[in-house]
């Protein structure tokens, strides 16, 4: 097994899947000759040449379109967004056509294509550059929306999604393409659809899925210094949800919390309660508690955008509450 | 409107010219039949009508090969008949049948047939002009000699991600013919209250780099030669074309529009220059048509028309489990 970064790995799941099918290719802005905004697509074009690593002119709502076109006559698009805070000028396409045309036609088109790219509180990129969208996107019944938390699952999640017939929201968090890690030699693909006990415990269950991963698991370590054995489940994908995945560990633990970067309101966290208050109401011990991000814009200033985020402390103090323990 | 252009030379044969007034005479009836449906309360929705508009779709999908692409936006009923999807299909799809041409899951607004290359009934204004810049995209990318038509209205020119594709698809040469039917009216505001510059050609094509050309495109056979050259540049990876092809519509923008803001003389004027009319008067000039002909393909017309009313009556609404298919290919699974 390598070590690379999660920007690696994702460099190799695009190059890989290229190679074994010319339908697909990569489109974005700043994909070719720069490289990519955040070097994930460093020697692409040197290796597959600019019919298939394609440059486009600032136009997000002008180029996911042409990519949900290709993608209705048989082509297999990637399409990057430099970060997915850009994706809200191409949301019409996204929506409107990517995750309804196979619907709307009764089934005669598919949209086999990729959205990604960089997502999140990335540090001091203020309000319009720190976006978390997923639970805008989760909302939307035909598209499945994933969010890779560790090289291995980037590579293999993002093999899957170029694959898969049906349109992937696909949101790197912009803090993690530095991340190192184990990734599997030879070909390495993980089901989209599939959550992932990354630590086992009976405690509590903590749900968390992208970059809250490591807070979370690093809470699980102090937690675990204290006695107690939290459970930590990693989404990897927020749509369609695991939920027997889910529902074991809560059954098991009988408490949960769920650790999520987006907004409070009406984010991935509060659609994930409602399930579990659906069917195992009458196994959880204590509420469900949510650790998100603070309901206001993301600040500029260093430290208030600090005390947005899901930290170990935060997430501490809630399992705490779940445990009665004050 | 200028009058008709079409010289005595004919641009085609008789027999394709004779099926492309049956086509625009089927067009109109199940327009006029369609309404009355909906007059019934047996169509839902949004309705909007093509009535007066036959030969910009009829004349330039004429020229297509079986190979090329359709796509247009949500007055999409003419273009799909004349793509040849079946009436007996389009009208079940108005009804919301099973046996539409989109399973009745997308009714008026956004017809499909994956067969005949017809990509959509696209609803939301210039939403598709990326998408047919896609498909165009994906011809050049495999190397074949296909196009892509694409239809939309005047109104379409002030949504961005049109002038984004317009862009894209002249740097990338992309094989693209965009057809704006100018009715002269974006819903209820004339062009001289939406667009700040009244040359059209200007705003969509030479802004681009794309030859562009305005047309009188309720000339069928002038609309038909127009298109047929943009294909052939197009085949031959010499890009996309704008044609602006002028015409009226007789009814308002929808149903529910009784299009107060336009004039009685105006409409009496289109209605005196109906473009089926005047090209039943042109094929008889040419000893290619007579009264007895044009009453017979009128009365073939009519029972083809009834024919798909009783189909669509009598077919089958969706089963309820139908809501939750088609969502996507792999199996969906309801958050629910």
């Amino acid at each position: 097994m390598a070590v690379i970064t999660f920007r690696e790995a994702l460099n190799q799941a695009m190059s890989e899947e290229m190679e074994r099918d010319d339908r697909v290719f990569l489109m974005g802005e700043e994909v070719a000759e720069y490289e990519g905004a955040y070097k994930v697509s460093q020697g692409m074009l040197k290796r597959f040449g600019d019919r298939r690593v394609i440059d486009t002119p600032i136009s997000e709502e002008g180029f996911a379109g042409i990519g949900i076109g290709a993608a209705m006559v048989g082509l297999r698009p990637i399409i990057e967004f430099m970060t997915f805070s850009f994706s809200l000028v191409a949301i019409d396409q996204v929506v409107n056509n990517a995750a309804n045309i196979r619907y709307m036609s009764g089934g005669q088109f598919t949209i086999p294509i990729v959205f990604r790219g960089s997502s999140g509180m990335a540090g001091c990129l203020a309000a319009t550059h720190s976006h978390r969208l997923e639970a805008w996107y989760a909302q939307v019944p035909g598209l499945t929306v994933v969010l890779p938390a560790t090289p291995a699952d980037a590579k293999g999640l993002l093999k899957s999604a170029i694959r898969s017939d049906d349109p992937v929201v696909f949101i790197e968090h912009e803090n993690l393409y530095g991340e190192k890690g184990k990734v599997p030699d030879g070909e390495h693909l993980v089901p989209l659809g599939l959550a992932e006990v990354k630590r086992p415990g009976s405690d509590v269950s903590l749900i968390t899925y992208s970059r809250s991963l490591k807070a979370t698991l690093a809470a699980a370590e102090e937690l675990a210094g204290e006695g107690i054995e939290a459970e930590v489940i990693d989404l990897r994908t927020i749509r369609p949800l695991d939920f027997e995945a889910l529902l074991a560990s809560v059954v098991k633990t009988h408490r949960a919390v769920i650790v999520e970067e987006d907004w409070p309101y009406c984010g991935v966290g509060a659609g994930i309660a409602d399930r579990i208050y659906q069917v195992a109401f009458d196994e959880l011990d204590a509420p469900i508690r949510r650790v998100a991000a603070k309901d206001a814009p993301i600040p500029y200033n260093r430290y208030l955008e600090a005390s947005m985020l899901p930290s170990v402390d935060r997430i501490v103090a809630q399992v705490n509450d779940v445990l009665y323990k004050k | 409107m200028s009058q008709v252009q079409t010289e005595a030379k004919p641009a085609v044969t008789r027999s394709q010219a004779l099926g492309w007034l049956r086509k625009m005479m089927l067009i109109r009836r199940f327009e006029e039949r369609a309404e009355m449906m909906y007059q019934k309360q047996k169509i839902g929705g949004f309705f909007h009508q093509y009535s007066g508009q036959e030969p910009v779709a009829v004349g330039s999908i004429g020229v297509l090969r079986e190979d090329d692409f359709v796509i247009t936006a949500y007055r999409d009923h003419g273009h799909a008949l004349a793509r040849g999807i079946e009436a007996r299909a389009a009208m079940a799809e108005l009804l919301g049948k099973v046996t539409g041409c989109s399973k009745g899951k997308g009714g008026s607004m956004h017809f499909f047939d994956a067969e005949k290359g017809f990509l959509g009934g696209h609803a939301i204004v210039g939403s598709h002009i990326p998408l047919a810049a896609g498909v165009a995209f994906a011809i050049k990318y495999r190397g074949e000699d296909r196009v892509c038509l694409c239809y939309f209205g005047e109104g379409a020119l002030n949504q961005g991600s049109v002038h984004e594709a317009f862009n894209m698809v002249s740097l990338w040469k992309l094989p693209v013919i965009y057809i704006l039917e100018n009715n002269q009216y974006a819903m209820g505001t004339s062009l001289d209250r939406s667009s700040a510059i009244r040359d059209l050609i200007v705003r969509g094509a030479t802004a681009y780099g794309i030859p562009g050309v305005s047309i009188n495109g309720n000339d069928i056979e002038l609309m038909a030669e127009t298109t047929r050259e943009a294909v052939h540049r197009a085949r031959h990876g010499e890009g996309p074309s704008f044609i602006e092809a002028q015409t009226y519509r007789f009814k308002g923008h929808s149903i529910s529009d009784p299009a107060k803001y336009r004039v009685q003389e105006e409409l009496d004027e289109a209605h005196r220059n109906d473009p089926i009319v005047i090209y039943q008067d042109v094929l008889k000039e040419r000893d290619w048509l007579d009264d007895a002909t044009i009453e017979r393909v009128a009365e073939e017309v009519k029972r083809e028309i009834d024919e798909c009313i009783e189909f669509a009556e009598q077919s089958p609404e969706p089963p309820l489990e139908a809501l939750y298919e088609d969502v996507t290919l792999a199996p969906h699974l309801p958050q629910e």
